[in-house]
């Protein structure tokens, strides 16, 4: 009989075979994956419009348009073979701007996520590992944030500041890290009881060891799933923001502002709101089905 | 505990969450940079006026005072005094939230109306082409935002149909009924005024639906996800075993306790609809409460603000309390385990 | 006391399709049962026992279950080719069914007297008896099914919840349900295996003495040998989708025949003798690679080329004794 292995033996052989079930995990999810033409679809639609949104200035007709562009000679035009989605009050071409103004939804799901992921994350793994009355403080103040809905937050405290792009980025991200912290503490805390937890601490683990070998590893699939149908969400709640006037402020070439400030022409000139629509529509349907999509491959239950 | 004291006790901790909310918004609202008074003002206004009304409005006291002033001020009935109107809050809220209510109310109606029987179909003919129509509907009702329903709805039937007004509640035209609830169409209908009620509903229709759009997509998707769960089930195979016809176990035996899920999302589909209407009323001219809150915030009117935000988190309490009493009735489990003791 | 056939099942296919292929889960199952029989299907967890009780029940889902061949037969009619409707009247009447976990089988939302209501209602038994099957008349013949089973205060049960229920009175009810409407075969699946082994005890007597009085005929799904012994006469064991053996319980028991039985029986632990139980080596295969010829040959300490290559027929060892085995073939030992 062999002594007994040391924690680091044990571990690594732990590992090994949590390694081989995820690689079998992930060969059976890329399988699924493939087959299921939901996720496939939201994979390429997201894939396509991020792709379009980084090779903006190369892939646009007008690049020069986005931004602080007039032209009035050219304005209200229809669509027509020069201007794809016709052209706006400013007589800017309404297909760059759009690609432009996808540039600004990306950047706000990626700041949102960027700054809540990390925070909620960290004081979920808190709040979960350690209970008592830090989980209680923090899961009181996520209670505060959480008791209006997304939106109606976002503007409640769009309200104290003039209304700008990064106010509204801030405003957002700060009532987004709630859900991931629940959603962590929520695994944290049941997987805290489970044997192999015990077992980590029995064979003389840190808790901070068993907090990133042991804990965060099990909260990798439901929060892949959160953060992309989130982006979608964040995209989403950004719009209606600038729609509200709150966010990007006009001229700047956003979706939502542009939406609003097109929606005073309808119906004669329907290309100005009718094409944007349908850009943050296919974006946001993208992450959508690209989530769904992932918590199927990644089997996760629905809820999240 | 017993159910009912379990109730209770969530009640009351959601009333505290409140007062946190509202200490929340009451910091962030005076942490705001610059003058709410100067602002209400206007630019013209001399600084002598700009401190008198900053001393009308306590705002020169401690913060944690002016709280306790407000917070007194709310059980008394005075949300303070909106820059827009210049009257209390509470009149305004009382004045426009009705017609709120009434597009949420209407909204739900549409979610349990289209949303559930969707579902059911869908699990029904699981993975067939109703199932997946219904599932690509549920995905386009989540994705689309709420203000580009309005729009296109607004197009498609008010510019292109014609057969349906664009915005407010009432035609001009029509006189409106005599008010009672502030519900037009319970108050029209009281009144037997009926040109009144079907302006009205020709009203309501479109900004509803925008509303409910969201709340149809997951109501529909959660209805499908649970009946398939339930259909795998061990006792819906017993109750086959035992003979009961299947057009029984599907609507009795299935139904009930597939229902429960999405009772249970019914608070958070109420507050998608809430967040929906901030954006819905805008785009068409609905004299809601949301469209005020809106303004409120546009012009800094922070007792205006902080009265909608009130409310709002008062609503969701409540509609989270009906939801978990409805739950209890339906599903014994969740009433039995807490009267274990859990 | 033996009577007609009334399940006949002859050389039952299932096959599955999964992401995997296609799982071969029964593979040529023939059994039979008699009226006023009780007779034991005896195998390990996953060896196909709990699929051929579903095919019999007619329960069994089809798109993903498919049977390219073989014959189930119910009081003469095959469940494989019978109508909805045909298969609706079977169920309860011809055949019922108890399945292993009380919890899971009955359904949490609903009230006992609810549920039982129901089957009484649909049971199509007692309709004949009378013109109008009233609210009161189905009480009584609730509260009847409920003493049978030995459970107090039948009233006060009807309006309880499964939830509220221990496990014992839950596998009671379910019983009651299961016998209600007077089958002439009531399928039992482990039944209270998931409960404590006392309560199992009172369990099985009890259904012991409930067929006896009403003359049913018992086909009895189980692992556990010891049940076997006391509660049935005749026994079939299955391996991997297929009958191995099959003969009167007390033969088997004695004499063993085929090299699973063997295996089986001395892997249960004895008080005198050789203490130490032997297991058999190995485990069970995966249905959709599963070994050519004798499905056992992997773990079988005396196979033989033979076993490899072709699946051994069943042959007749004694007069009540059949055993699938090569060792066999050409007579007998």
């Amino acid at each position: 009989m062999s002594t007994r292995p040391s924690y680091h033996q044990a571990t690594v052989r732990l590992n090994e075979r949590r390694w081989m079930g995820i690689k079998d995990r992930l060969g059976r999810g890329w399988y699924k994956f493939r087959r299921n033409p939901i996720s496939l679809a939201g994979g390429v639609m997201v894939l396509l419009f991020v792709l379009l949104a980084i090779l903006a200035p190369y892939v646009t007709p007008y690049p020069k348009h986005a931004g602080a562009f007039t032209d009035f000679q050219n304005a209200f035009q229809a669509p027509s073979k020069s201007h794809w989605f016709g052209t706006d009050a400013l007589g800017c071409d309404v297909f760059t701007r759009i690609i432009f103004g996808s540039r600004i939804s990306f950047m706000l799901a990626a700041v949102v996520l960027g700054i809540s992921v990390p925070v909620g994350v960290f004081l979920g793994l808190i709040s979960g590992y350690m209970g008592g009355k830090t989980e209680t403080v923090i899961m009181r103040v996520t209670d505060v944030f959480l008791s209006l809905p997304a939106l109606v937050m976002a503007l409640a405290i769009c309200a104290a500041f003039t209304p700008s792009i990064d106010k509204a980025m801030l405003a957002v991200a700060s009532i987004w890290w709630t859900w991931h912290c629940r959603l962590v503490n929520g695994i944290t805390r049941s997987i805290k009881t489970e044997e192999f937890v015990q077992a980590s601490k029995v064979l003389g683990a840190s808790p901070l060891r068993i907090i990133f070998k042991d804990i965060l590893p099990n909260c990798a699939s439901p929060l892949i799933v959160k953060i992309t149908l989130d982006a979608g969400f964040v995209i989403l709640v950004g719009a209606g923001l600038s729609f509200l006037g709150l966010g990007a402020q006009p001229p700047a070439e956003d979706l939502g502002t542009m939406i609003s400030f097109g929606a005073k022409y309808l119906p004669e000139r329907w290309w100005m709101t009718v094409f944007p629509s349908l850009a943050i529509f296919f974006i946001i349907l993208g992450f959508n089905l690209l989530g769904d999509g992932l918590r199927d491959v990644l089997a996760v239950e629905e809820g999240v | 505990m017993r159910f009912s004291h379990f109730v209770l006790r969530r009640w009351l901790y959601s009333v505290l969450v409140l007062f946190g909310l509202s200490i929340l918004i009451f910091i962030i609202a005076r942490m705001l940079p610059g003058n709410p008074a100067r602002l209400a003002l206007g630019p013209f206004a001399l600084q002598e006026q700009v401190e008198h009304l900053q001393h009308l409005m306590g705002m020169d006291k401690p913060l944690p005072l002016q709280y306790w002033t407000y917070i007194t001020g709310i059980f008394r009935g005075d949300f303070g005094l909106s820059f827009q109107t210049r009257r209390n809050v509470a009149l305004d809220i009382a004045h426009y939230l009705p017609a709120t209510v009434e597009l949420v109310l209407i909204a739900i109606v549409w979610v349990l109306v289209l949303g559930v029987p969707l579902g059911v179909l869908a699990a029904r003919y699981k993975d067939s082409w109703p199932d997946n129509l219904v599932r690509v509907m549920a995905f386009i009702g989540v994705a689309v935002p709420p203000f580009v329903v309005g729009l296109v709805l607004q197009l498609i039937f008010s510019y292109l149909l014609g057969i349906l007004p664009t915005t407010g509640r009432l035609s001009l035209t029509t006189p409106a009924p005599p008010l009672r609830t502030g519900l037009l169409l319970l108050d029209s209908l009281i009144e037997g005024d009926f040109s009144a009620l079907g302006d009205a509903l020709k009203h309501i229709i479109l900004p509803s639906f925008a509303i409910a759009m969201t709340g149809i997509g997951q109501i529909a998707r959660l209805t499908r996800a649970s009946m398939s769960d339930v259909a795998n089930q061990d006792y819906i195979e017993a109750s086959r075993g035992f003979g009961i016809p299947n057009r029984v176990i599907a609507f009795k035996y299935m139904l009930k306790p597939a229902s429960i899920p999405p009772l249970t999302i019914l608070g958070l589909t109420f507050a998608s609809e809430l967040s929906n209407a901030f954006l819905v009323e805008t785009v068409f001219a609905w004299p809601g409460i949301a469209k005020y809150g809106i303004r409120a915030i546009l012009r800094k009117d922070f007792n205006a603000v902080m009265g909608v935000v009130l409310i709002i988190g008062l609503a969701f309490v409540i509609v989270n309390l009906i939801v978990d009493i409805l739950a209890g009735y339906v599903d014994p489990r969740i009433r039995i385990k807490h009267e274990e003791g859990e | 006391m033996e009577g007609k056939v009334i399940l006949d099942m002859r050389d039952l296919h299932v096959w599955f399709r999964v992401y995997e292929g296609v799982s071969r889960v029964l593979d040529g199952v023939s059994l039979y049962v008699r009226g006023g029989e009780h007779v034991g299907l005896v195998g390990e967890t996953g060896c196909g026992k709990t699929v051929a009780m579903k095919t019999a029940m007619g329960i069994l889902r089809s798109p993903p279950a498919l049977f390219p061949q073989g014959q189930v037969l119910l009081a003469g009619r095959d469940v494989l080719k019978a109508t909805p409707i045909e298969l609706l009247r079977m169920k309860g009447k011809t055949i019922s069914m108890i399945f292993q976990d009380p919890l899971s089988a009955l359904n949490p939302v609903f009230t006992v007297g609810q549920q039982i209501f129901d089957v009484i209602r649909f049971g199509h038994r007692w309709i004949r008896d009378d013109d109008a099957l009233t609210k009161t008349k189905v009480r009584r013949i609730a509260v009847e099914a409920l003493t049978s089973v030995r459970l107090p205060d039948p009233e006060r049960i009807l309006s309880l919840y499964p939830l509220e229920l221990s496990g014992g009175m839950r596998q009671r009810v379910l019983i009651a349900m299961a016998l209600v409407n007077r089958p002439r075969l009531l399928i039992a699946d482990e039944p209270g295996s998931a409960l404590d082994v006392t309560i199992q005890a009172q369990i099985l007597s009890l259904l012991k003495s409930l067929v006896k009085e009403a003359g049913i005929a018992v086909l009895l799904i189980t692992h556990d040998l010891g049940v076997v012994r006391e509660t049935v006469e005749r026994v079939y064991i299955m391996y991997a989708g297929r009958v191995v053996e099959e003969g009167r319980t007390v033969e088997i028991f004695d004499d063993p025949k085929h090299p699973y039985t063997q295996g089986l029986l001395s892997s249960v632990p004895r008080l005198t003798g050789k203490v130490l139980a032997e297991g058999i080596p190995g485990t069970l295969s995966d249905y959709t690679e599963a070994p050519s010829g004798c499905r056992f040959h992997p773990r079988c300490p005396r196979a033989m080329e033979k076993c490899t290559q072709q699946k051994p027929p069943m042959v007749k060892v004694s007069t009540k004794q059949h055993v699938a085995c090569y060792l066999y073939h050409g007579g007998g030992r």
